[in-house]
C-alpha cells in the first residue's frame, strides 16, 4: 500500500457510458437502411459514390490533422465517416469521382477544419460541400439517374421538384404537369432525386431509431415538417393549381433528410428546447420560400446552412428554464 | 406516476452492494484523530491539551460562534497532541489525537438499548441541546442542525423534510439506518418538529429501498402528521433543493435558503442523533459508514466513533484490495477522493468507497459536441458548457450573469459529458471566483 500512489481527482468519480463515437455511430447506423434503398434503385452506382465521399473525408480530415494542423487526428470519432455518408446522401448518384472529392475538401477543409474540428464547426460539413458543389458544378449536380424502380426509360430523369418548378414557370397548372409521382412512390423513394433523399419512409425510420437513442430530440424535425405543411397548406388551399399538395414538398427533395438528418446535427444546432423550435422553424420557412418563390427547386440546404449561422445568437438569448425562477 | 424533482439528473448505476449487511459496530482504533472543523462555519475551540486524560462524550473542543458546533471525543484516552494533520480535502486541518484507553464513557450518556419515546423537553431546551450536542447534517453537508431550526427574522418553518434518500450510487448507511434504527428515528422526528414548532413532516426515499418504505410507513400510522413519500430513483434527488420540488412541487429561490418555502430539511442519520443526544444524553460521536466498492471483499455497514482512520475501516471490509486506485471519502458523484488511508472518519463520512485502478483514471477528453446533455441533465436548469467555458476563460461577471453560483456540484454534467468534458471542475472554480468578488462587493 505505502508504495502504491492513489488517484486524487475532484468529483465526480464516475462517468457514464456515452462517449462521443457512440452517438456518431448511433447515427451511422440510422442512415443505413436509407444507403440500401439508394443501393437498391441506383445500383452499385450508389455504393460507389458513398464509398469515395466517406474514404475522401476521413482522408481528407486525416491528412490536414496529421500534416497541416500537426495535432493527433480524431478520424476515430465517426463524424468524418457521418459528413462523408451525409455528403454523398446529398448528390447524385452518378456523379464524377472528382467532384465527389472536391465536395469532400469543402465540407472538410473549409466547412469543419478551417474552424478547428469536430464541435467547433459553425455549418454543417455536408451541406458545405453540397452547397459547393451546387454552385460550383450544376449541371452535374442536377442531372439525376433514373431510379430503376420507377420505370421510366431514359438516362437522366428529373425530380418532382424539378418537374413543379420548370411546370409553373411555364404557367402549366399543376394538374396538367406530366411525371409527377404518385404519393405511394415519393413515400417509398419510386423517385428521383439525390442518393439518400429519396425514401422519406426510411429517413423517418432512421430519424425514430434516433430519437429513441437519445442522439436527436423530436423539436427540430418536427419543427421543420410542420412548419413546411402548414405554410404549404395554406397556400394549396388558396389555389391548388399553382401550389402544390403539402405532400410533395413533406415527401419529395432533401426535406426528410435535411429535417432528420441534417438539421438535427448536434454541433450545429441550437442547445435547448424551445430554441430548437425556433430554429426549426425558421428553416421550414425559408426552405418553403425558395421552393415556391426562389430560383432553386429545393432550398432546405440553404435554409438549414442560413439558420445554423443564427443558432450562437439562439443559444445567446434562449436560456433553459432556470431552477428557482428568473 | 412517482414523485421526482423536475429539472435534470442522471441515474448511474445504483451498485448498492452493502444494502443487505447489517450494521456492525467497528472496534475501537488505538488511536484517533478528530478535527476541530468537521463541519460549515467556524471551527471549534479545542479545550484540551497534551496528556490530558479524556472520556467518551466529553467536549473537546468549544463551538466558537453561532454557526459553529461543539466536538465530543469519541474515544477515552490520553491527548497525544493537538496539531495538524490532512483530513478528507487533503489539506492539514486542525485537530485533536487521542491514544484510546479502555472505553470509558461519560456517566450520563444511557448506554442500555432502550427505546425511550416520551418527550419530556420543550422546543428551545431541544434547540439547546442539538447544539451542544454537536450534530451537524449527516448528510454530507455537516452544516449545523441547531441553526437551521432557528428560522431567521420574519421567515417560519411550516414543514420537515426527512432525507432517506441517498441518492449517491454505493453508499447503504442511511438506507441500514432506517431499517434497524426506524423507531428511533421517528422519535428523532418528533424531536425536530417539536423543535421548530410544525405539525407536518415527511421522509423522502427513493424506490430503490422499498423495505425501509414499507416499514417506515408502518411506524407512521403512530405518528400523527408524518408521512412517507416514495421518490423516483433519479440523482441529485438527496440535493436539498431538489427534494423539497420533489415533495412539494415547490422551487427555492435563486441564492435562498430552504427556509424561504417553509421547508427545513434533515438527513434521517441527523434525526437519529438527535434522538440519541435528547433521549440518551449521547452527543454525536459516532456515525454510520459504508465501506464498499467494486473490489471489496466484504462490503460493510459499520457503526464508527469519529475519528477512526480509514484504514481500520478497510481493513475490517476485507483489506485494501490490490488494484486500488482512488480511496473517496463519500459517494463516488460527490464525495472527496483521499490521498491516504490515514484520513479520520468525522462528521460528514457517509462512506468509504474504494476504487479499482481501470475505474479510477479519467477518459481523454474531447471537443465539445453541443450535444446539449449537460444542460438537460443540471437540475437547476444552468448552461454547464457554457459556465466551463466562462471559468475556463475567466469571464466571471458573464459567469454570474449565467448564475454559476446556482451550482450545486453535484456532477450530473461532467457524468455524462459523451467527450468527458471537466465541466464541474471549471465551473467549481468559476464559482469560487465569483463567490470572492460577490464578497468583496459587500464589504
Amino acid at each position: 500500500m505505502s508504495s502504491r500512489l492513489l488517484t486524487v481527482s475532484p468529483s465526480p468519480h464516475v462517468h457514464s457510458s456515452e462517449s462521443t463515437q457512440k452517438i456518431m455511430y448511433r447515427v451511422v447506423y440510422a442512415m443505413i437502411p436509407a444507403l440500401a434503398w439508394s443501393v437498391f434503385v441506383f445500383g452499385w452506382d450508389a455504393l460507389r459514390v458513398t464509398l469515395i465521399a466517406v474514404a475522401a473525408c476521413i482522408a481528407i480530415e486525416y491528412l490536414i490533422q496529421k500534416y497541416l494542423l500537426k495535432v493527433s487526428p480524431t478520424v476515430s470519432d465517426g463524424s468524418a465517416l457521418i459528413t462523408g455518408i451525409l455528403l454523398a446522401f446529398n448528390v447524385p448518384a452518378n456523379l464524377p469521382w472528382w467532384i465527389i472529392i472536391i465536395g469532400a475538401i469543402a465540407a472538410m477543409g473549409i466547412g469543419k477544419l478551417s474552424f478547428g474540428g469536430i464541435g467547433n464547426n459553425v455549418f454543417n460539413p455536408a451541406l458545405v460541400g453540397r452547397v459547393f458543389l451546387l454552385i460550383s458544378f450544376p449541371v452535374h449536380m442536377t442531372s439525376w439517374p433514373v431510379n430503376h424502380q420507377a420505370g421510366i426509360d431514359a438516362i437522366t430523369a428529373a425530380t418532382p421538384l424539378g418537374l413543379l418548378k420548370e411546370g409553373i414557370k411555364n404557367g402549366t397548372p399543376i394538374s396538367d404537369i406530366a411525371g409527377l409521382p404518385h404519393l405511394n412512390d415519393m413515400l417509398l423513394g419510386n423517385i428521383g432525386g439525390s442518393l439518400g433523399e429519396i425514401s422519406a419512409i426510411l429517413l423517418i425510420f432512421g430519424g425514430i431509431y434516433m430519437l429513441w437513442k437519445k442522439v436527436i430530440t423530436w423539436q427540430v424535425p418536427v419543427s421543420i415538417i410542420l412548419t413546411v405543411a402548414i405554410i404549404s397548406g395554406i397556400f394549396w388551399m388558396i389555389n391548388p393549381e399553382v401550389y402544390v399538395n403539402p405532400a410533395y414538398h413533406l415527401l419529395t427533395g432533401g426535406l426528410m433528410l435535411g429535417a432528420v438528418f441534417m438539421a438535427t446535427d448536434m454541433v450545429t444546432s441550437p442547445m435547448t428546447g424551445k430554441a430548437q423550435v425556433i430554429y426549426g422553424i425558421g428553416i421550414g420557412i425559408i426552405t418553403i420560400s425558395i421552393r415556391m418563390f426562389g430560383a432553386y427547386p429545393e432550398g432546405i440546404s440553404f435554409a438549414i446552412l442560413i439558420m445554423n449561422a443564427v443558432t450562437p445568437l439562439l443559444n445567446y438569448y434562449i436560456k433553459p428554464k432556470r431552477f428557482g425562477g428568473k | 406516476m412517482l414523485k421526482t424533482f423536475k429539472l435534470g439528473g442522471v441515474h448511474p448505476p445504483e451498485n448498492k452492494l452493502s444494502k443487505n449487511q447489517k450494521i456492525e459496530t467497528l472496534a475501537l482504533p488505538k488511536s484517533v484523530f478528530i478535527p476541530v472543523a468537521m463541519h460549515i462555519g467556524a471551527p471549534a475551540t479545542p479545550l484540551v491539551k497534551k496528556g490530558d486524560k479524556v472520556k467518551v462524550g466529553q467536549v473537546i473542543a468549544q463551538s466558537s460562534s453561532f454557526v459553529s458546533t461543539n466536538i465530543h471525543s469519541s474515544v477515552s484516552g490520553t491527548v497525544k497532541k493537538v496539531d495538524f494533520s490532512a483530513d478528507s480535502s487533503g489539506y492539514p486541518k486542525q485537530g485533536i489525537f487521542i491514544d484510546v484507553e479502555g472505553d470509558e464513557w461519560m456517566d450520563e450518556i444511557d448506554r442500555t438499548t432502550d427505546l425511550v419515546k416520551e418527550i419530556s423537553v420543550d422546543g428551545a431546551e431541544i434547540v439547546k441541546r442539538i447544539q451542544d450536542a454537536g450534530i451537524v447534517g449527516l448528510g454530507g453537508a455537516t452544516f449545523p442542525t441547531h441553526v437551521k431550526l432557528v428560522p431567521p427574522k420574519g421567515m417560519k418553518a411550516e414543514l420537515l423534510l426527512i432525507n432517506g434518500v441517498e441518492c449517491e450510487p454505493y453508499l447503504t448507511a442511511d438506507h441500514r439506518l432506517m431499517l434497524e434504527k426506524a423507531d428511533e428515528i421517528m422519535v428523532g422526528i418528533q424531536l425536530l418538529m417539536k423543535a421548530m414548532n410544525v405539525d407536518k413532516a415527511v421522509i423522502g426515499i427513493e424506490n430503490n429501498k422499498p423495505d425501509a418504505i414499507q416499514l417506515l410507513k408502518e411506524k407512521c400510522k403512530t405518528c400523527p402528521g408524518v408521512s412517507v413519500v416514495a421518490l423516483k430513483v433519479q440523482y441529485p434527488q438527496g440535493g436539498e433543493k431538489q427534494l423539497i420540488n420533489a415533495v412539494t412541487g415547490r422551487e427555492v429561490p435563486s441564492g435562498a435558503l430552504p427556509i424561504a418555502v417553509g421547508a427545513v430539511v434533515s438527513n434521517v442519520g441527523t434525526a437519529f442523533a438527535v434522538y440519541e443526544a435528547i433521549q440518551k444524553n449521547k452527543p454525536l460521536f459516532e456515525r454510520v459508514v459504508t465501506v464498499t466498492g467494486k473490489g471489496v471483499l466484504k462490503p460493510s455497514n459499520f457503526l464508527v466513533r469519529i475519528g477512526t482512520p480509514t484504514s481500520e475501516l478497510v481493513e475490517a471490509a476485507g483489506g485494501l484490495p490490490d488494484d486500488t486506485g482512488k480511496i473517496i471519502s463519500g459517494g463516488p458523484m460527490m464525495g472527496k477522493a483521499i490521498p491516504s488511508l490515514d484520513v479520520p472518519v468525522t462528521k460528514g463520512t457517509s462512506g468509504i468507497l474504494l476504487m479499482r485502478e481501470e475505474e479510477s483514471k479519467r477518459k481523454e477528453v474531447l471537443n465539445c459536441i453541443r450535444c446539449s446533455r449537460c444542460t438537460s441533465v443540471c437540475p437547476m436548469g444552468l448552461e454547464p458548457y457554457l459556465l466551463m467555458t466562462l471559468g475556463e476563460k475567466q469571464i466571471f461577471d458573464r459567469a454570474e450573469q449565467e448564475r454559476v453560483m446556482d451550482c450545486i456540484e453535484c456532477g450530473s454534467c461532467s457524468y455524462t459529458c459523451p467527450s468527458n468534458r471537466p465541466l464541474l471542475d471549471y465551473i467549481r472554480f468559476g464559482k469560487g471566483k465569483v463567490g470572492a468578488i460577490i464578497r468583496s462587493r459587500k464589504k
